[in-house]
């Protein structure tokens, strides 16, 4: 066991321990509204209805889980990369209270209809402005943890880490921006076709800065961590930093292809969005290639299948991303059950698997224990894997069969099949989806109890060496 | 060298991230502000449509429908005329959406009367059988329009104080309903398809009973909702003993009326409009 005298980790383990809380919150309200997709009557509204609780369940995923995984590493990481302790743990604790607090108050906010309608721009405006002073004070903690280093070098994961900082800062500001009329309500500062190309300049670049830059930065940390061999190429990491964060912020328009925004922003979308392949399967060569020789691992080393399955269907997500950016494919397939298959392959499968990883090899060491259950671990990766393949795969073949059918005419030049005909052909697949879903919230609490088990076991230990 | 240097690699991110956004989100400002792209007969909200709005919002109607229809075949034949940049000027937020579970509503306005409105908003399932759509009853409750004012002057939209005061009395429903009723109706574009029935106006299966078992099962899917299972009327009229030629019925149902029959002309398409009529007549008391 390595010496972790010096820094700054029970913030580590607060907001590890936290955002598994609201990751469960996350995958249960999921499989709630999969359920009232496919059983209408299970809506009670107004407060328990699919139009309400789904902004809670995409909040509390990408929130929720995915930041406040994304704090706890980034504080891990920063201190071992730079050999320096966190500039303020105080400020850091300050963090984890506001940060449950935010997301608290997002989830009841929501719940009582205070919405601001944009996709996961959500939270009205006092709410969102606590997000700002969350992610102030966590910016400044890391970058003044940096500048202070005693690491003269930083490692890849470190510039990932300065990207999403100011990424998310630069995005959340701009969309966000309102004009309140009460404590509770506001309207987009914006109208239209311009504020459609705001929020989708948001909406794909949150993808990019929340749900691509912070898991890079994992995975290229814990797979040496856990493998113990170094990344293939420093170069093409250069390469494909640059590259990804320029490239990223201009496709934000290819979910509004064929809408009223301007025709060149959509071509342009669409351009950036194919060249974006390059630098994503950038990072997933260098994931591959540093595995040369040491495959075995993959069945010796349960972490090493977590970090190689996340990085595969992150190789997937952005063959699949950029195909669907394209006109023609999105004419067909836009607006269908594919697009919920696509973002979450991207969530269960690439950032969930590799936060996993993380968990399971940060949290050990913070407690100075061993993993209570590798077979648990192995069970949960399984049922993990096969809850999001029965869901994606189930929506991508809703998504063509209804794309199919919303597209056939008869001779005369009319349309084969009214809307509701279309619909109904869905449920199957809706049950489907409920299924994997199910199946992949048995993962997650197969997770906790192995995870609190090991918390527990860590803890005896420190008792039993005290005594 | 930049890798020792985090301040300068912070700038460095920072201008990297925001050329790509400066060309493809701020410029874009000037293109779609464009005087030629506003359209004279988008009107802003009215009171009661803007507390609508409101409702549509807090529910998160968005979620599962979209209001924006592509200049794409399967789309236009669908919901109607392909939306124009100008017809969302006074949408603050837009409200396009991103998953169309339920239908586009970009063009609702106008298709159906409020009455079948406010039927479906109530209970779904019995206007369109095996929807997912969840029932919204809870909408008969009085509109709050304590921000009323403050929304339309924060908004700039003109208002008069009788307006204001027509609200006393209106339900969350009647807001709800005015506002689906405004959709995708500032311009003329339902009077401009419903001209266009062409082609010679003879049935081609007249008293041919050989299909009213198809004909029926399509009366009950797309005009038992509003004309009754029995034909004796709702929403709509009775149709039990229908004193019309043949070719007009074909046209009403083809190119639905002013009065707020939905037009079917392309969706079921006229073959099988041809078959429905048939049905209908063959219920006239001879």
């Amino acid at each position: 066991m390595t010496q972790q005298e010096g820094y700054a980790d029970d913030v580590v383990k607060g907001f590890i321990i936290w955002s598994l809380l609201w990751g469960f919150v996350a995958v249960l309200l999921g499989v709630v509204i999969s359920l009232q997709l496919a059983w209408p009557q299970l809506n009670l509204p107004p407060y328990l209805s699919y139009g309400r609780l789904r902004p809670i369940h995409t909040n509390a995923g990408i929130f929720g889980w995915g930041i406040g995984s994304f704090m706890a590493f980034f504080i891990y990481i920063t201190q071992r990369l730079t050999k320096t302790r966190l500039w303020s743990p105080g400020l850091a604790r300050v963090q984890l209270w506001l940060f449950n607090v935010v997301i608290a108050l997002a989830a009841v906010t929501l719940l009582l209809g205070m919405n601001r309608s944009k996709e996961y721009a959500e939270l009205e405006w006092p709410v969102a402005l606590l997000v700002v002073v969350l992610w102030v004070i966590f910016a400044v903690n890391i970058v003044m943890t940096i500048v202070k280093r005693r690491e003269e070098q930083m490692y890849i994961s470190l510039w990932y880490v300065l990207a999403t900082l100011i990424g998310v800062a630069v995005l959340y500001l701009v969309n966000n921006a309102g004009i309140p009329v009460s404590l509770t309500k506001s309207y987009s500062a914006y109208a239209g076709a311009n504020d459609a190309n705001v929020q989708w300049w948001y909406g794909h670049n949150a993808v990019a800065m929340v749900l691509t830059t912070p898991p890079l930065a994992l995975f290229y940390y814990f797979l040496p961590k856990s493998t113990g061999v170094p990344i293939y190429s420093h170069r093409m990491g250069v390469i494909a930093f640059w590259s990804l964060i320029f490239m990223y912020l201009w496709t934000g328009a290819h979910h509004l292809l064929w809408t009223p925004v301007p025709d060149w922003v959509q071509t342009l979308a669409m351009a950036f969005s194919v060249m974006l392949i390059a630098p994503s399967w950038a990072a997933v060569f260098n994931g591959y290639f540093s595995m040369n020789g040491q495959w075995h691992q993959m069945r010796e080393n349960y972490q090493a299948k977590f970090l190689i399955f996340g990085i595969t269907f992150y190789g997937l997500q952005t063959l699949q991303g950029p195909s669907q950016a394209i006109r023609t494919f999105s004419a067909f397939i836009h607006y269908t059950d594919w697009v919920p298959g696509h973002v979450h392959m991207g969530t269960l499968g690439w950032v969930s698997l590799v936060i996993f990883a993380a968990i399971y090899y940060t949290l050990p060491r913070l407690y100075r224990t061993e993993i209570y259950s590798v077979p648990l671990a192995n069970l949960h990766f399984w049922l993990a894997v096969a809850g999001q393949l029965i869901f994606s795969i189930s929506m991508w073949i809703a998504g063509v069969q209804q794309a199919t059918m919303l597209n056939a005419a008869n001779p005369d030049g009319s349309l084969h099949y009214s809307f509701i005909e279309t619909l109904i052909e869905l449920y199957p697949y809706w049950y489907a989806r409920a299924f994997g879903g199910i199946i992949y919230f048995v993962s997650l609490i197969v997770f906790i109890y192995n995870i609190a088990k090991t918390i527990n076991g860590g803890k005896a230990q420190a008792l039993a060496q005290k005594a | 060298m930049l890798e020792k240097k985090p301040i300068i690699f912070l700038l460095l991110a920072t201008v990297t991230i925001l050329i790509g956004t400066v060309v493809t989100m701020v410029a874009p400002f000037w293109w779609i502000n464009d005087p030629k792209l506003a359209i004279a007969s988008v009107k802003p909200y009215t009171p009661l449509q803007l507390e609508g709005r409101d409702i549509y919002i807090r529910e998160g109607c968005n979620n599962c429908h979209t209001q924006t229809v592509r200049p794409l075949l399967s789309d236009t034949e669908r919901y109607g005329e392909y939306s124009k940049s100008g017809e969302f000027a006074y949408d603050q937020p837009f409200l396009w959406g991103s998953r169309r579970t339920g239908p586009d509503l970009a063009r609702i306005g106008g298709k159906y009367p409020d009455a079948w409105h406010v039927k479906h908003m109530k209970d779904p399932q019995s206007m369109v059988p095996r929807s997912n759509m969840p029932r919204y009853d809870f909408l008969q409750r009085p509109l709050d329009t304590s921000l009323t004012e403050r929304k339309m002057k924060t908004l700039k939209f003109p208002y008069t104080q009788d307006q204001i005061a027509q609200l006393s009395g209106k339900t969350e429903m009647d807001a709800m309903v005015a506002y689906l009723q405004k959709l995708g109706n500032d311009i003329p574009w339902r009077k401009a398809a419903r001209a266009e029935v062409v082609g010679e106006l003879k049935n081609p299966y007249q008293d041919n009973m050989a299909v009213l078992p198809e004909a029926k099962a399509l009366y009950q899917q797309n005009c038992a909702q509003c004309h009754g299972k029995e034909l004796k009327g709702d929403v709509g009229p009775a149709l039990s003993d229908l004193d019309k030629p043949d070719a007009d019925v074909f046209t009403t149902v083809y190119g639905g009326t002013q009065a707020g029959m939905p037009a079917f002309g392309d969706t079921l398409g006229k073959e099988r409009i041809w078959k429905l009529v048939t049905f209908l007549k063959s219920h006239q008391k001879r």
